[in-house]
């Protein structure tokens, strides 16, 4: 583990405010490096997507820090967290939400519009290079509407990739397909970061996928309670089991 | 094209038959707003011209407009005691010397003025009295300040000239008297004076009160009905430039002292009138807009509602508040550019149609058009009024969208 950390979580918390507060999360210390692929799991409501909308800006810690790329987002207002996103966070949900007025390729250039960083010629290179390469050459002009589920994971992929992100943090993204379009999405996944230094955060309740990744960090009740380097073995099978 | 103006184009171009029915809604307010608008502004102004060409611009009358002080107010007017009942000087009426102030007059740039001299009298003719107010004038000048020498139907002014004891009479009083053309009438006045004067003409105006209330007749020869030589109680004046006859009045007074009413002044009334006209038509007008402008709020909540998914998945890519609030400001803005485009296009057609119209209204007796006022101002009025009341209709929903929390719609959904 020697990659520059690309993101940190020093004592974060996050608890709803309330008559009877939630803890989603706490005492979170953990860093994402570059060229990592992480699993997240826990049981159902143990807290992963709270944790991953907080290393991702969507969501404010109530204590701790978030630091991406070593630098503190605490002090970044509404317009400097979205600027971030747009700039460093790729996300891929379990449910594509691709917008279904545009084409496929029009989905994938929406991130690379948003950010202007690129002529329009270069965005749709990109976004059809990007497409091409996860087999969707023949979909571009389709609505995501008229691809198949697996397809769609995988134009979500694409667009989450977009403006090159420094870490793409995914929320059960096979959770909705099936066998063969799961495999395919982490044989994606896992070129993306062994063949070009990609970094991925996923929480899954998939077992293979989670076998398949370098590290794998466990949650329970908000808490990490593992977090070490994947030896290819499913966790501790009673925790997992019972997701 | 920016990303927002394009999610924001695919979402009305996803509801055609909802952004249609909002479209039409801001085009038939703005196409009424035309229409409406310009009846009113071409009546007002054919209204305001007939009103400036009947009258005088200028009349100066043997009045003031604060009662002249008192000789023993003048003495005594700081003094401890005051005084009532006062028997006031009697004051020689009519205006003095009026023919030196008439030459002044007459000499100002774009000028015309010509002098009357006003009285009760009446009118008996075989078993019929009626009253009616002598306006004694002097016809070479009169032609060029009033309209009398259009409205004459039968006979001339310089009759009034050639006859001994002419008098020029309106149509409907001649009707009421059963008189006419070559009949002698007699003529008694408040100074108790009698005449028979001979009937040389006969005038109409269209306005009843005048045709049936207003005789003509030389100064000289009223000046004797009347038993006011050398006198004059009226100086009526005409512009070239009526405008100015609110500031010329206000001058003219000053200088000589008598009461100058422009005609301004004299139609208040009126004018204040069709202050309120306009008011009344314009707000329901907007009421139209405003009915059109729930559409557009309408159609854009909807988008907001079916679009949370969208709105959370565009924030979760890194759109911030003000993005989303763009995007859906944006689809009001355009269903209000669409609307006024369209509603142009309504209301200039609304106009050619009402220019086609021809008819007849009561007591007048050649085809009248529409007054259309058709100044492009109007236009942009309507369209800037839609166009504001479109964005502030889609502010609501907008702010709405803006503060969606990703996390929850993420949540809820997953
Ligand atoms: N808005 C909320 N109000 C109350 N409790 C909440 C709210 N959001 C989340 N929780 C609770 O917080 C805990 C963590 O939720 P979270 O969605 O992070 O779990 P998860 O590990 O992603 O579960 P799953 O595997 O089912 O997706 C759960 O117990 C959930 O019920
Ligand atoms: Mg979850």
């Amino acid at each position: 583990m020697t990659g520059a950390a690309v993101i940190e979580a020093r004592g974060v918390g996050r608890v709803l405010p309330g008559p009877v507060p939630v803890t989603l999360v706490r005492d979170i210390d953990m860093t994402v490096r570059e060229a990592e692929f992480v699993a997240v799991t826990g049981p159902s409501g143990s807290g992963k997507s709270s944790l991953l909308y907080l290393l991702g800006l969507l969501d404010h810690p109530t204590s701790g820090r978030i630091l991406l790329d070593g630098e503190d987002t605490t002090a970044l207002d509404e317009r400097g967290l979205a600027d971030t996103r747009l700039r460093k966070i790729g996300f891929v949900f379990q449910f594509h939400f691709l917008l279904p007025e545009f084409t496929v390729l029009g989905n994938v250039m929406v991130p690379m519009r948003r950010l202007g960083r690129l002529s329009e010629t270069a965005m749709r290179e990109r976004a059809e290079g990007l497409l091409a390469d996860f087999g969707l050459a023949d979909q571009m002009t389709k609505r995501p509407d008229q691809v198949s589920g697996g397809q769609r994971q995988r134009v979500a992929i694409a667009r989450a990739l977009a403006n090159r992100p420094r870490v793409i943090l995914c929320d059960e993204p096979t959770g909705n397909l099936d066998t063969h379009s799961s495999a395919n999405v982490f044989e994606i996944f896992a070129g993306l970061v062994h063949a070009q230094g990609a970094t991925i955060v996923a929480v899954t309740h998939d077992l293979d996928f989670a076998a398949g990744t370098d590290r794998r960090i466990h949650l329970v009740d908000g808490r990490i309670v593992e977090d070490g380097p994947n030896r290819g073995a499913p966790a501790a099978a009673g925790t997992v089991a019972a997701s | 094209m920016a990303i927002d103006f394009s999610i924001a184009l695919t979402h009305l171009r996803n509801r055609r038959r909802q952004t249609a029915v909002s479209v039409m809604g801001v085009a038939l307010g703005v196409g009424f707003f035309v229409a409406v608008s310009s009846l009113m502004r071409g009546s007002e102004r054919d209204f305001i011209e007939k009103l400036v060409d009947s009258a005088p611009h200028i009349t100066v009358k043997d009045e003031y407009r604060q009662p002249p002080l008192q000789p023993v107010e003048r003495l005594y007017g700081a003094g401890a005691v005051s005084l009532r009942s006062l028997k006031p000087r009697d004051e020689v009426r009519g205006i003095r010397n009026y023919k030196a102030k008439l030459e002044v007059l007459s000499r100002l740039d774009g000028v015309a003025v010509a002098p009357a001299l006003l009285g009760q009298v009446i009118l008996r003719y075989g078993a019929k009295d009626m009253s009616a107010t002598l306006n004694g004038i002097e016809p070479a000048r009169e032609r060029l300040v009033t309209q009398l020498v259009d409205d004459m139907i039968v006979g001339a002014l310089d009759d009034l000239e050639t006859t001994a004891n002419g008098i020029i009479i309106g149509r409907s009083l001649a009707g009421k008297l059963k008189a006419g053309v070559g009949d002698n009438i007699s003529v008694i006045s408040t100074a108790g004076v009698v005449r028979k004067m001979k009937v040389v003409g006969l005038f109409s105006t269209g306005v009843v009160a005048i045709d049936e209330g207003t005789v003509y007749a030389l100064i000289k020869k009223a000046q004797v009905l009347l038993d006011r030589p050398q006198t004059a109680n009226r100086l009526r004046l005409r512009l070239a430039e009526p405008n100015g006859a609110l500031a010329l009045a206000a001058d003219i007074e000053a200088r000589v002292g008598y009461l100058a009413e422009s005609w301004q002044e004299a139609n208040e009334d009126v004018l204040s009138v069709l202050v309120i006209r306009n008011a009344i038509m314009y707000s329901i007008v907007g009421a139209i807009l405003v009915v059109a402008s729930f559409g557009i709020f309408n159609i854009i909540s909807t988008v907001v509602l079916e679009k949370t998914r969208d709105i959370a998945i565009l924030k979760s890519m890194g759109f911030n508040a003000g993005d989303i609030r763009r995007i859906f400001l944006i689809e009001g803005v355009l269903v209000g550019i669409a609307g006024s485009v369209l509603g142009w296009v309504i209301g200039y057609g609304m106009l050619a149609g009402l220019a086609t119209i021809q008819f007849k209204p009561p007591g007048f007796t050649e085809e009248q058009g529409f007054p259309l006022y058709e100044g492009v101002d109007q236009y942009l009025i309507a369209g800037g009024f839609a166009l504001l009341s479109a964005t502030l209709a889609a502010y609501l929903p907008a702010r709405r969208a803006s503060a969606l929390r990703p996390v929850d719609i993420l949540r809820g959904a997953a």
